[in-house]
Order: C-alpha cells, then structure tokens, then sequence
C-alpha cells in the first residue's frame, strides 16, 4: 500500500477513534453533567450512575487508545499537542483521573457528605473534558504558535490564556452542548422514571441550542483566514514538517467544501440529526443512535474543514502539521493497520455484547437492593 | 528549577504510584479466576461469593490503576515531547496495541464482572473474568515490550530525513528477549503482590476469629499460587539479569558495585559498601564465581567492570562525534550518499555524542574534558542500585519461604494453628509492593544517564514546554494522589472490616460443610 493512502486511513483512523471516544465516553460526560438537573434524590443520582456504571470504563479506553494511536500513527502531533496544550491537557487529565473513581467510589460509603463530594467531582469532571476538547479543536482553526529547530525540537509561546479566544469558547460550547444532547437522549433511553422522563424533556432545548451555536460558528468562521498550502507538497516524501510553505487566506477553511460539494452532506446531517432527535424523542434508542450520529457529523465537519492541516502553526505557518508530514514511517503506518483490522472488529463485538447483555432500562428500585450497585 | 529535574520527578513519581496499583490487578484478576472456575465446576456457592468479595477489593484497587495509568500516556507527550519525537514511531505502536488488544477487552469486559452476575449464566460470567484476567496481563506484555525497548533498543534504525528512530523489523521489537524476560517477572511479581494480599488478609480473619470457611479456601489459593509464583519470579529475574548483560553491561556493574573487571568467572558482592566518589566498594563479603555464571551463563566470560566500561564509552562519544558531524553536513546536502553512507556506519553512537549535551550546546567543539565527563556521566548511582537490588532479592527469598510454609501447612490442614505464622503472613502485607517499587528503581534509574539506552540520553527528551508548568502539574499530581491514597485505603480498611458477610450483605458460610474441610 503506497505511503499517500497509508497516511490518508491514519487520517480517516484518527476521526473515527475520536468519534468512537466522542459517541460512547460522550454520553458519560453528558450525563454526568445533566446529572444534578435530572436526578433530584440520592437514588436517583445512584441511578444515572448505574446506568453508565457497566460501560463507561470501556468508552474511556477510546480516549486512552486515541492518544496512544496519535502517539504511533501522529508523533509529531502527539508531541506538539500534548506539549503545547499543556495546562489545558492537565486539566483533562486531572478530570479523567477523578472521575473513575467518583463512579466507583461514590455510592460504597452512605455517608452523605462523602456522596455530595463525589456529585460534585462527576460534574465538573463531566463538564471540563466536553469543554476543553472543544475548546482545543476551535484553536486548530486559529492556529497556535509553535515551531521546531533543526533537530526538529518543538518550541511553542502557547499559554492558557492564549487558547481562550471568543471563537475557542464558542467551539467548546459546541461540543458540551452537543454532549449534552447524547447524555440526555442516553438517560431518556437507559433511566426509568422520572429522570429519564425529564431527561426527555430537555432534549428540544439542548438540540436547538446546539444547533444554533453550531450554525454560528460556521458563520463565524468565515471571518478567520484558513490555512493553505502554496505549493503542493509530496504525499510520500519522510515527515519532517519544516520543508513546505502555508499561507493564510481569507475562507480558507471553506476551501475544501467548495472543492468538494459532497462534503456539505456532514453540516447539514448535523442539523438534520438534531432535528431528528426533538422528533424521535418518544422512542429513546432510536433518538440516542440518532444524537450518536449528530456527534460523528460534527467532528466530520470540523475534520473536512481542516484537512490535510493536523495542527496549523500561526506563528511558523511553514512548521504547521499535516497529513502529509507528520506521520510515522510507512513501516509503522503499515503494521498499525493491520492490527486495527485484526482487533478493531472484535472490539466492537464484545462492546455490542456487553450492551445487549445490559439491556433494558435501570430502574431506581432494583438499585436500592443490589450490594453491589454504585 | 531545571525542567529535566522536574519532568523526571513527576515520572518517577506518577509510575512509581500507578505500580501500587498494577500489581494487585494483575494477581487478584487471576485469583478471581480460580476461585470463579471452583466455583463453576463445583456449583458450590461460597466460591462465588468468595469471587465476589474479593472482586469487590479488586475494584476499589482497579479503578486507582486505571486513573493513574491515564497519566503515564499522556506525560510522554506533555513532559518528553522531544522522546515522543525521536522514538514515536517504534515506542508508540506497543502502547496503541495494548489499547486496543488488551485495555479494551479489559475495561469493556471489568463492567460486566460487576454488573453482570445476575444477567449469564455461570460459565458465560466465568468467560467475563477470564477475559478481564487476559486482557490485563497482556496489557502487562505490551507495556513490557515498549519497556523492553527502552532499555534494548532492537530492530529500529536512525532516519536522518525525520531526525528520528524508525521501526526496520518489528518482529525485533515483539520478541525482544529483555522484553519477554522483564514480562514474565512482572506479571509473577503481580501474581506474588495478589497472593500475598489474600493471603495476609485471610490470616487477619483467622486471628480475628471470622469469616473462617472463606479465609481458609482463600489462604489456600493464595497459598499454591504464590509458591509458584514467587518461584518464578526469583528464576526469572535471574533470566533478566542474564538478558540485560547482554546489552546494559553498565547497569549491571553498577547493581554488583564493581568498579574493575575481575578475570571470569567474576565473583558476587554479597554485601558492601559502595563508595561513589572514591569509586570502590569496602567491606565486600564476595562469593566467588556466582556473578560471572548468573550473568554469562558460563565459566570463561568475562563481566567487565565500570572503570573499564567508562574507557569504552569514551571511545564510543568519539565515534559518535564523527556521525553528529556528518548529520550536520548532510542536513545542508540531503542527496550526497557518501554522508549517507558514512553515517551509516558511525550511527550507532551518535546517541553516546549527544551525552555531550549536558556539558555544552556545540559538542563539535567538545574537548577531551568534555569527553571525560560525559563518559564518566554514563556511570548511574551505584549505591542506590546496589542496595536496592540486594533488598528485592532479600524479599524474593521470603516469599518463596513463606509461600512454601503456607502450602504446607494448607496441604496439613493446620493454617489456623500457628499463631506466629498468621501474624507473619499479616506483616508481609507490604514486601510485595516494597519488592516491586525498588524493582522498578533498579530497572529504570539503573538505565541512567539513557531514557532509550544508547541512543537518547535523558536530559534530551524532554518537553519544550514552561519549566513552572511542570511545576505546576507536579504540585497537583502529589496533592491529588495523595489525598485519592486516604480515599482508596480508607474503603479498602472498611471493606476488609465489613468483611464478606457485610460487603455481601448475606453470611457467606459454607453449607453443609465441617469447618476443617477444605473446598
């Protein structure tokens, strides 16, 4: 297989572990979040617990194996993202070493302060990963300054306060709305009773909403100049991200769109999922699988947008990371392939096992007898 | 402070505490294991709930492992973005599989151990933990070999274009010797940290007087696992001593403290004293011929000592100058294969010149004190690995004596009779973990001044980033772990107090049976 097409399923490869990530830890965090809106007593919270309670350790490990695949397939983009965005991947992190242990540990003391601890760790931990990705993926769009010497050592005048333009907020906005929308549908299908009823009845608002920032955001970005390349750039020469020149220009991330009309169908699936959504919210499953894809589309949208740009640079726009040079060796790219073809099916067997095993909703009674219950 | 100091610091410190937790998943999934497949082909319940009480420990220790472990991925990128560059593409690839081979299969599958009792049938609930118990101890494996690789870096060659270490056979990565070595004693080390958890707490209900039928089927298992396993864990660590000779000769001096090369076979410091600065060792008590055959697997070669070693790094800093120059060149005329060709052929060291580093930034203008140091840096601290290694050791031995005592008392049916073995068994409780921290010591610090053995030394690989952001990150990784520590032990102490009976919220007793009967 050629070194171009290699680096083009990477590409695709790293979309779709986002969107794995963002589809099924997306309804953890969301719920997490909805949790002191829709659970009102302590039984109540145990149940949108248990109703993550069986999956969310396996949802958690398409986070864990993006990173590891970005450090295999995207070193160079592993370096500089994990690097550059530090204090903000810190916060994340700090956010996902929480929250496994506010899902396992909460309900095994009945002591209520302990327990209120524990509501309030889940909910910021919910809240601060949905934000920050978002926030990270609006920045992609603006381009963070960073650049490497010839050892190709990366160096960046990144800080927090640097990734918090308006634009950023709006984007992470976004993603926590669109998260919502999955946990609410999530709880909607998985809680019997009054909190899956009320789950139910935010979803038109939480849909319209993130809609409405979705579209905004589109327009907004018309305003900033996108990333180019101005001269084509080998798709099969060795990664080394300082030997290609990028320019700025105006609607430049619209360039990809107007190339490729087909492209559209991700934006407008992203409305039209949303809107389906409010329409099937009476038959939960499929009002969950439904917001599952209005997550996927979303992250399509942004990816179309960006490519075959990975991490643009705004202030060495020459040193920006990209497809075509940011990769592993072809070696690498090859044998990583053939090991997401070996394993990648069987993952999606056992989960789709362990969720038909679990099927059926939770229920706050069922919850108040079991030991072992969180 | 020195940002290398600080991104060392959090490492150590962050893996050091995420291997508090790794040990005790790998042996009590396996022991869950056993005590599930008694249960299953003997259909009697205590085995059931005995797999569910100590499932329920497993848990509050699992999610610990799984929270810490996320830290140790992502530092490679925000702390040794430099490392992540240079050797990504080979260093990345186990940590991806072990993602989505073993780590998926075990976190999808832990939900359903817990969740799903009420929900299959006996064997497809046995099958769960199986696959829970499989997929942690080859998460294990592919750690290991990404692990291995740091301290024997084979099948991967330098690229001159990317300025990076690249995959040329990863059948050489796979089947790493160091790697299957270091494998195999550290999954039996995890299998000696489970037993002797079960094993101590078993003894603490018998002294207690509670729970007697669950704590002597539960001090049984533990006890014929453990033997084995501790069994293994002593013969293998000596396979990785021989491994590791093969390559990290230095690191091997330094654990034996011997500064000059004795005529083979060398003999073993039993106890000493090193001296850094004056470099001997005083009051050495040797047994003579036992480190040449250990490590050589032979009578005739010979173990070279540090001050020799030093001699030829210094050698190999030169050579690697030569190929640091010819990179230079190359950089400005990427097509000339006469520099190709000739950094080909002093590659190898290029690693032992970038040591310089430390001493001045343009190492082409490195002078024969420069090469001095750099040669003398390659030497790690000696006193640290010597005793370190000489108290694993130390604890190793008890394990197999006290292993060995509890299945012979097991097989005489005599476990609750000796008052000063149960307590011996409860006061052991910590060696496994000791064993295991200073294990990690003596594999890791003893591969200084090297993050990647020859190729990259340590003080290179860091990240680019803000030496207070490291700080920063630092202060709340202790702050945080520390106060998740008093969470985790403080569920551990109540639920062990509770014991089956109030975890359970039923008496778990075994019916129909006399309380000498075992299983």
């Amino acid at each position: 297989m050629s070194y171009e097409i290699l680096r083009l399923i990477w590409w695709a490869l790293l979309g779709i572990l986002l969107i794995g990530f963002a589809v099924t830890d997306g309804y953890d965090l969301g719920s997490a979040v909805l949790s002191p809106f829709v659970a009102r007593t302590d039984l109540e919270r145990r149940q949108v617990l248990n109703t993550i309670g069986p999956f969310w350790e396996g949802s958690q490990v398409w986070f864990i194996l993006g990173g590891g695949a970005i450090f295999a397939a995207w070193p160079a983009l592993y370096a500089a993202s994990f690097s550059g965005f530090y204090l903000a991947m810190f916060a994340v992190l700090a956010s996902l070493i929480f929250r496994p242990l506010a899902i396992v540990y909460r309900s095994k003391l009945a002591n209520t302060r302990w327990r209120a601890w524990w509501d309030g760790v889940l909910f910021v931990t919910g809240l601060v990963p949905a934000l920050v990705f978002g926030v990270a993926f609006g920045n992609l769009f603006l381009g963070v300054p960073f650049g490497f010497d010839a050892d190709l050592r990366f160096h960046s005048d990144i800080t927090l306060l640097s990734l918090l333009h308006p634009f950023p907020l709006l984007v992470g906005l976004v993603s926590l709305t669109m998260l919502l929308l999955h946990g609410a549908t999530w709880l909607s299908w998985k809680a019997e009773g009054p909190v899956g009823a009320r789950a139910r009845s935010i979803v038109p608002l939480l849909a319209a909403t993130f809609v409405a920032l979705f579209v905004i955001a589109g327009f907004w970005l018309l305003a900033f100049k996108g990333y180019v390349l101005t001269a084509p750039l080998a798709h099969d020469a060795p990664s080394n991200p300082t030997l290609k020149h990028v320019a700025q220009t105006a609607a430049g991330w619209f360039a990809n769109y107007l190339a490729q009309p087909l492209l559209w169908l991700a934006p407008i699936l992203v409305v039209a999922a949303a809107a389906l959504v409010v329409l099937l919210r009476r038959r939960p499953l499929l009002a969950f699988l439904t917001s599952g894809l209005a997550v996927a589309a979303t992250i399509a949208t942004a990816g179309f947008a960006l490519f075959p740009f990975l991490l643009p640079s705004s202030s060495e726009p020459g040193a920006s990371l990209t497809v075509w040079d940011a990769s592993s060796s072809r070696l690498t790219l090859e044998i990583m392939l053939g090991c997401v073809i070996l394993f990648l099916p069987f993952v999606l067997v056992y989960t789709a096992w362990v969720y038909r095993v679990m099927r059926g909703p939770v229920r706050t009674e069922d919850i108040a007898d079991d030991h072992g219950a969180y | 402070m020195d940002i290398v100091i600080l991104s060392r610091l959090q490492f150590a410190t962050t893996a050091l505490y995420h291997f508090l937790f790794v040990p005790l998943t790998l042996g009590l999934s396996l022991i869950l294991l056993i005590m599930e497949c008694v249960y299953v082909m003997t259909g009697r319940t205590i085995w059931r709930d005995m797999t569910k009480f100590w499932g329920t420990l497993f848990g509050i220790n699992f999610a610990m492992g799984v929270a810490t472990g996320i830290t140790m991925e992502f530092q490679f990128g925000t702390n040794w973005a430099y490392y992540a560059h240079y050797v990504g593409d080979v260093f990345g690839a186990p940590l991806a599989i072990e993602g989505l081979m073993a780590f998926f299969l075990e976190s999808t599958m832990v939900g359903l151990f817990f969740f799903g009792w009420n929900r299959m049938s006996k064997v497809g609930h046995l099958f769960v933990t199986a696959c829970v118990a499989i997929g942690s101890n080859l998460s294990a494996l592919w750690i290991l070999i990404a692990n291995g690789w740091m301290q024997f870096p084979v099948g991967a060659k330098f690229n001159p274009d990317t300025m990076r270490m690249e995959v040329a056979d990863f059948s050489a990565v796979l089947f790493n010797p160091v790697a299957q070595a270091k494998f195999v004693h550290t999954v039996a080390a995890g299998y000696v940290t489970g037993s002797m958890f079960v094993l101590a707490i078993s003894a603490l209900y018998l002294l207690q007087k509670r729970f007697r039928p669950l704590a002597l089927r539960s001090m049984t298992v533990a006890a014929s696992f453990g033997l084995a396993s501790a069994l293994c864990v002593v013969v293998l660590g000596d396979e990785s001593g021989y491994t590791a000779s093969a390559n990290q000769k230095m690191k091997i001096a330094a654990i034996e403290a011997m500064w000059e090369t004795e005529p083979a076979p060398a003999s073993f410091t039993l106890v000493g004293i090193p001296d850094l600065a004056g470099k001997r060792t005083d009051l050495a008590v040797k047994i003579p011929w036992v480190l040449g055959i250990i490590t050589t697997r032979s009578t005739d070669t010979v173990v070279p000592g540090i001050n020799d070693l030093v001699k030829l790094a210094d050698q190999r800093i030169r050579n690697g100058l030569i190929a640091y120059d010819t990179l230079a060149k190359l950089r400005a005329d990427r097509g000339n294969a006469q520099l190709r060709a000739q950094l080909d052929a002093h590659v190898a060291d290029l690693g032992y010149a970038l040591l310089l580093k430390r001493f001045r930034p343009d190492i082409e203008h490195a002078t024969d004190a420069d090469i001095a140091r750099a040669a003398e840096s390659t030497i790690p601290n000696v006193p640290v690995l010597f005793w370190s290694f000489r108290l694993m050791v130390a604890c190793g031995f008890w394990f197999i004596a006290l292993f060995a005592t509890a299945f012979y008392f097991s097989a005489t049916r005599r476990l609750d009779r000796y008052r000063v073995f149960l307590v011996a068994a409860l006061a052991s409780l910590p060696l496994p973990w000791l064993a295991a921290e200073l294990g990690w010591i003596v594999a890791e610090y003893g591969r200084q001044p090297w993050v990647i053995e020859g190729v990259l030394p340590t003080f290179l690989g860091v990240s680019g980033t803000d030496a207070h952001n490291v700080l920063f990150s630092l202060l709340g990784f202790v702050v945080f772990y520390s106060g998740l520590a008093v969470a985790d032990v403080y569920l551990m102490v109540k639920y062990i107090r509770l014991g089956p009976d109030g975890t359970l919220g039923h008496p778990v007793a075994a019916p129909g049976m006399r309380g000498e009967a075992i299983a």
